[in-house]
């Protein structure tokens, strides 16, 4: 039985489209990530599989249960990161979760003996009597994250679990994510940081407009997507220098403010002649996600 | 179908556990307001006033506070502090990812703010019955009324966070709705003093049937019309809960 499985999901808001007949199924102990700009019907997609808004049509089996009709039944076995922060703040950090716990009618007999290890494992040991409001922005995210543990959960649920953070809070998350497959879990996550997908997700789909534009492995999707050289030209003068001698070396450049970027198979015959260009620097680079998605999803900007 | 569960009470236990961190300050502060007027208009006005159906005014108006602070404090909750962990604090939102439903919120909501109208309404009849204002033990059945009628105020508050974009919202219902209703449902004086088309109006008023319940109930008499004065009360809250309760779902669940 798949963890989740999505099949012809749409969902309108006053006549637009925001999820346009979307289909996946995740596979039981991978992750798999929904990557798509802002807008693209991520955290849409993620309520109607939690039974919180009602779809226009689509099927979707959340551990098995028809969603929404048995939504609350599915929830049972499944753990939420929501994109905002909604600790309770009147809490402390043991209380939130003892609190938590009741929802899925735990008694707190059996959530007392959890608290030190979840804790331990969002890296809070010792922070049962911590004031909420006292803590930083990671460990709001990395308690949040225990919290979603509580119910010792079979897949988990991450809209964008670490917008917002620094560096070293995001690697502290993505290790335990990784520590959390490894257990078996199954993990579902939204992001738009495209390191964070080629990092985390066995598979990850490309959304935009509500719609699939590609689905696989990370660097299947790289294969197949996009040339495999990526050479960033910067200057002044690099539009101009783009738009007279790029398509000489590259099939497909783009330009972006004083940036060119030029796909190409073979970099070699575009390095030697930049190398006689001392105004203009570059990088060049293996091809990554982030390339695919912007080759999809476009460059404009979406708010 | 409203899916109501046991989950209800999860939600009414969080609400619970975070006013037991401040229960006393909670209590004596939903005491002081009501103390005030009771002390400041009972004794000052009081003593200008004759008897009023037989009574003192202080023993009529400690009634009356009873009713109009077990309805502010239903309404306090289900406005403010429902709102704040609605949309501030988006409590609703954490609590609706595990399997509680939207409506267990609400119901844990409802039950919740009627409860802590309950003990607002009490901690006034217990200063009232250490006074000698209470006449008979007969006053004890006063404080079912006082729940029920916490809870029809809390499901008509619960109307107003539905549809309320700001705390500044509240303004208008307390302004339009709750400070009329302390002026026309017999709080301080009996409404046959009003003229008889605003008697009229008042006598539709949730508040006036929790005075005409609680005030014979206080000076040791059976109220005349318990059934439809209950049954108002309570007509009320199970009307008022599925407007609310259709009006969140319009706002949370679209």
């Amino acid at each position: 039985m798949s963890p989740l499985r999505v099949a012809a999901l749409r969902k309108s808001y006053e006549g637009r489209e925001v999820v346009a007949g979307l289909n996946f199924e995740l596979q039981r102990g991978e992750c798999y990530g929904l990557l798509g700009p802002n807008g693209a019907g991520k955290t849409t997609t993620l309520r109607c599989c939690l039974g919180l808004t009602v779809p226009d049509s689509g099927d979707i089996a959340l551990v098995g249960e028809p969603v929404p009709s048995r939504a609350r039944e599915a929830r049972m076995k499944i753990g939420v990161v929501p994109q905002f922060d909604n600790l309770d703040p009147d809490f402390t950090a043991a209380e939130n979760l003892i609190v938590y716990g009741r929802y899925f009618g735990m008694k707190d007999a059996a959530i007392r003996p959890k608290i030190a290890e979840l804790l331990d494992f969002a890296g809070l040991a010792g922070k049962e009597d911590a004031n909420i409001r006292t803590l930083s922005g990671g460990m709001k995210r990395r308690l949040t994250l225990a919290r979603a543990l509580v119910n010792d959960p079979e897949l988990l649920l991450l809209d964008e679990p670490t917008t917002g953070l620094d560096p070293q809070a995001r690697h502290l998350i993505w290790e335990r994510l990784k520590r959390l497959q490894a257990q078996g879990k199954t993990i579902l996550l939204t992001t738009h940081f495209m390191d964070e997908a080629e990092r985390l997700c066995q598979r990850l789909a490309i959304i935009d407009d509500g719609r699939m534009v590609a689905e696989g492995a990370p660097r299947e999707l790289i294969h197949q997507q996009i040339e495999p050289q990526v050479v960033e030209v910067y200057g002044e003068d690099a539009p101009g220098w783009a738009a007279r001698e790029a398509q000489a070396f590259s099939r497909r450049v783009e330009v972006s403010g004083e940036t060119a970027f030029c796909y190409v198979e073979d970099a070699a015959p575009l390095l030697a002649h930049l190398a006689a260009w001392p105004n203009l620097r570059t990088l060049h680079r293996p091809a990554n996600l982030e390339d695919v998605f912007l080759k999809l999803t476009g460059r404009e900007l979406r708010d | 179908m409203p899916r109501i569960s046991l989950r209800a009470f999860a939600v009414w236990r969080r609400n619970f556990l975070v006013w037991k961190k401040l229960a006393i300050p909670s209590l004596l502060g939903n005491l002081a307001d009501p103390m005030i007027y009771l002390f400041g208009l009972g004794y000052g006005l009081g003593g200008l006033l004759p008897q009023i159906n037989g009574v003192s005014y202080i023993a009529f108006l400690a009634a009356g506070t009873v009713c109009a602070s077990t309805m502010n404090a239903a309404s306090f909750e289900a406005l403010y502090s429902a709102f704040s962990r609605m949309h501030v604090q988006r409590t609703w939102e954490a609590i609706m990812n595990a399997p509680v439903t939207l409506e267990d919120v609400m119901a844990g909501e409802l039950l919740w703010a009627a409860a802590k109208a309950t003990l607002s309404g009490a901690a006034i009849l217990v200063v009232i019955a250490v006074l000698g204002l209470v006449a008979s033990p007969l006053a004890l059945w006063a404080l079912p009324v006082i729940f029920i009628t916490g809870l029809a105020f809390a499901a008509l508050g619960l109307i107003v966070t539905a549809l309320a974009p700001s705390y500044d919202f509240f303004m208008y219902y307390f302004t339009l709705f709750i400070t009329p209703m302390v002026l026309l449902c017999g709080v301080f004086f009996p409404p046959d003093q009003l003229p008889p088309l605003v008697q009229a109006v008042a006598a539709w008023l949730p508040l006036t049937h929790a005075v005409a319940l609680v005030r014979p109930l206080l000076f040791g008499e059976i109220p005349a019309g318990i059934v439809g004065h209950v049954a108002a009360l309570l007509a009320v809250a199970a009307t008022a809960f599925w407007i609310a309760l259709t009006l969140i779902r319009r706002r949370l669940l679209k």
